[in-house]
């Protein structure tokens, strides 16, 4: 089975993020393997296991996402690839990674794709279906459970908190869902050789990419950290007056009508 | 100079803090109260390979450094300081000798089942009358035909209710008045072997600290591990590396009792403000940060020492003492800040006190640590 992981690094949510003139402070913060992808990694680790092949790594940015590969290796992950988009590109939107990965992966003959439901950071959930969709192959979203069985895959995806069972073909990408497993803490001896590992690093023109064909199509406006939260209020009296008093703080306050 | 941790060593200190915050921490306070050993946890470490981290990758080992050693023991015991000590134990007094002078046979045998996890690895030296004063041992082994025949007693010993097997040191023979002592290595299951696990700590009180009393036993005398006679010197060795362990424990302890001081300030409120934004919290958080760091860094550097084949028993002896000192000190200051939440179990600064005290006396206490370093410059 040849399975592909397509992986993210994202800053850790659970750390301290200041944002200073519109953009996140990298020096500082901390970073993490998407946790969605995380499951995705774990997913693959047990599929390889259980039916043989091979689980390669593949994310797209700069030197610095050499980390988050080294620790998928260090799980368990065969090989990794980092397309290296540091110095062609500026930005990039879901349109631009769908394509440079799905470039990457149409002649690999993937059975399987798999890659987090979301990213914590953009959280667009957009990738992972833009590529199967340029792949031409089936997807099925946010799954919490995968059996394979030859080329048949049955699946349990989490639909707003119920389950839909269905099942689906080969090759497949799918995205995870928290739930679909525990992913492991990588083993010493992962460790100790994560850094023999294969690690191939492509840029744009080894993919024959041109920058104009990847740039974003969609442009960031502005990024803000949550607003503080503050004690709520409860209303008082009548309950007509308070429907009058809601709706104008509705208008006035929060400005949403 | 060059003060980055490598690629594998920030790789293990991020899995081992993850780990020591999922998996270790939620179950401390509890453990404390009701003395379990930590068996889940290390079964889990098995699994990760970590059990055998610096021995040769033949017997079952990882072939890691004692920097990365020196990261596992921090962590865990940031989380709790029993899982650290049974940790720094197994690796350095268990595992050690028999990397460190037994034969091919002897670690096929003895250390790799230390390295899976089968055994915790344990070590006998201390006895009634003596510990570092080796000339108080009384435990005797004499040569019996092809056995050693042993009558004795140790006490304080870790993990040995775990351990499968482990090496002490015994009185072999008595030249010129002297004791010649030597290392040997004793089943546990050995008929004549008892281990007692009935001590009440101050702390550390899901360790396993045991008195082994031996009567008659009997072992083959290639259970003897180095050479006869060695006993002590290799014992000697093997503390060194210990050393760096406890360090690394109290390192881990006051980390644990700084960071729960920070954030307990940064919330508390008295007299309108937060306790941080008084300059005498301030000072007191400053000068924790100050000597962990510096501690923190002496055990490095006698890691890469060791790591580096150079000497590193002055080294050793200043980061145990050093980091122990400061971590009572940290531990205490918490607990001050604290006020008297901190003398409740529930905001666990008080355990870290209680264990953080084993750390000035194990393994040599400061006051040996002082006749180490003393020695070593010259006096």
């Amino acid at each position: 089975m040849n399975i592909f992981v397509l992986v993210k690094r994202t800053f850790d949510t659970e750390e301290k993020i200041v944002v200073t003139g519109g953009a996140i402070q990298e020096d500082g913060a901390e970073f993490i393997i998407n946790p969605y992808d995380e499951y995705a990694i774990e997913e693959a680790i047990q599929v390889r296991d259980a039916q043989g092949g091979e689980v390669t790594v593949v994310t797209l940015g700069g030197e610095d996402a050499e980390k988050q590969l080294r620790t998928a290796l260090a799980m368990g992950a065969d090989k990794a690839v980092l397309i290296n988009t540091e110095d062609d590109l500026d930005e990039l939107d879901q349109f631009s990674a769908a394509y440079i990965l799905a470039e990457y992966l149409k002649d690999k003959e993937a059975d399987l794709i798999l890659g987090g439901n979301v990213a914590i950071d953009g959280g667009s959930g957009q990738v992972g279906p833009r590529v199967a969709e340029l792949l031409g192959i089936n997807y099925v979203t946010t799954i919490t459970k995968l059996e394979i069985d030859g080329k048949t895959v049955k699946i349990v995806r989490d639909v707003e908190g119920d389950s839909e069972v269905l099942e689906a073909e080969l090759p497949l990408l799918v995205t995870a869902q928290q739930g679909l497993n525990e992913p492991r803490y990588p083993s010493l001896p992962g460790i100790m050789k994560a850094k023999k590992k294969p690690l191939e690093e492509l840029e744009l023109d080894d993919l024959d990419i041109d920058e104009d064909d990847v740039k974003a199509k969609t442009t960031t406006v502005e990024i803000y950290l949550p607003a503080q939260k503050v004690a709520g209020r409860v209303l008082e009296g009548d309950l007509s007056d308070q429907v009058k008093e809601l709706v104008s703080l509705l208008h006035s306050e929060a400005k949403v009508v | 100079m060059n003060f980055d941790l490598t690629s594998e060593q920030q790789m293990i200190r991020k899995t081992m803090k993850e780990f020591a915050d999922e998996v270790v921490a939620p179950g401390a306070i509890e453990r404390d109260r009701t003395k379990a050993f930590p068996k889940e946890i290390f079964k889990q470490l098995a699994d990760m390979g970590m059990m055998g981290l610096p021995f040769e990758e033949e017997y079952g080992g990882a072939g890691a450094d004692t920097t990365s050693f020196a990261i596992v023991t921090e962590e865990l015991s940031r989380a709790c300081a029993s899982t650290g000590i049974t940790y720094s134990a197994h690796i350095s007094l268990g595992g050690a000798p028999l990397h460190l002078f037994g034969t091919k046979e002897q670690k096929e045998k003895y250390l790799t089942p230390i390295c899976t996890g089968e055994s915790f690895g344990a070590f006998g030296l201390t006895e009634p009358n003596a510990g570092s004063d080796a000339g108080g041992t009384e435990t005797q082994a004499k040569e019996d035909g092809q056995d050693f025949v042993i009558n004795g007693s140790k006490v304080y010993i870790t993990n040995a209710s775990y351990a499968k097997h482990l090496a002490l040191t015994a009185i072999t023979d008595i030249k010129d008045g002297k004791k010649e002592i030597s290392a040997i290595i004793v089943p546990t299951d050995a008929e004549g072997f008892t281990v007692l696990d009935r001590y009440e700590k101050m702390g550390l009180n899901a360790s396993n600290t045991t008195e082994l009393i031996l009567e008659n036993v009997r072992v083959p005398q290639e259970n003897l591990l180095g050479k006869k006679g060695n006993g002590f010197r290799q014992f000697l060795v093997t503390l060194d590396g210990g050393r760096i362990g406890i360090a690394a424990m109290a390192v881990g302890i006051a980390q644990a009792a700084f960071e729960r001081a920070l954030s307990y300030s940064k919330e508390r409120k008295q007299f309108g403000q937060t306790l941080s934004s008084f300059q005498v919290t301030q000072f007191k958080l400053a000068d924790m940060a100050m000597k962990i760091e510096l501690a923190r860094n002496m055990v490095y550097k006698a890691s890469w020492l060791k790591d580096e084949g150079k000497p590193f028993t002055k080294e050793a002896a200043m980061a145990k003492l050093y980091a122990s000192e400061i971590a009572m000190e940290i531990a205490d200051q918490a607990i001050q800040i604290h006020g008297g939440y901190g003398y409740m179990k529930e905001y666990e600064v008080e355990r870290y006190m209680r264990d953080a005290k084993l750390l000035e006396i194990g393994e040599g206490t400061s006051e040996v640590q002082r006749m180490v370093i003393a020695r070593q410059i010259g006096c």
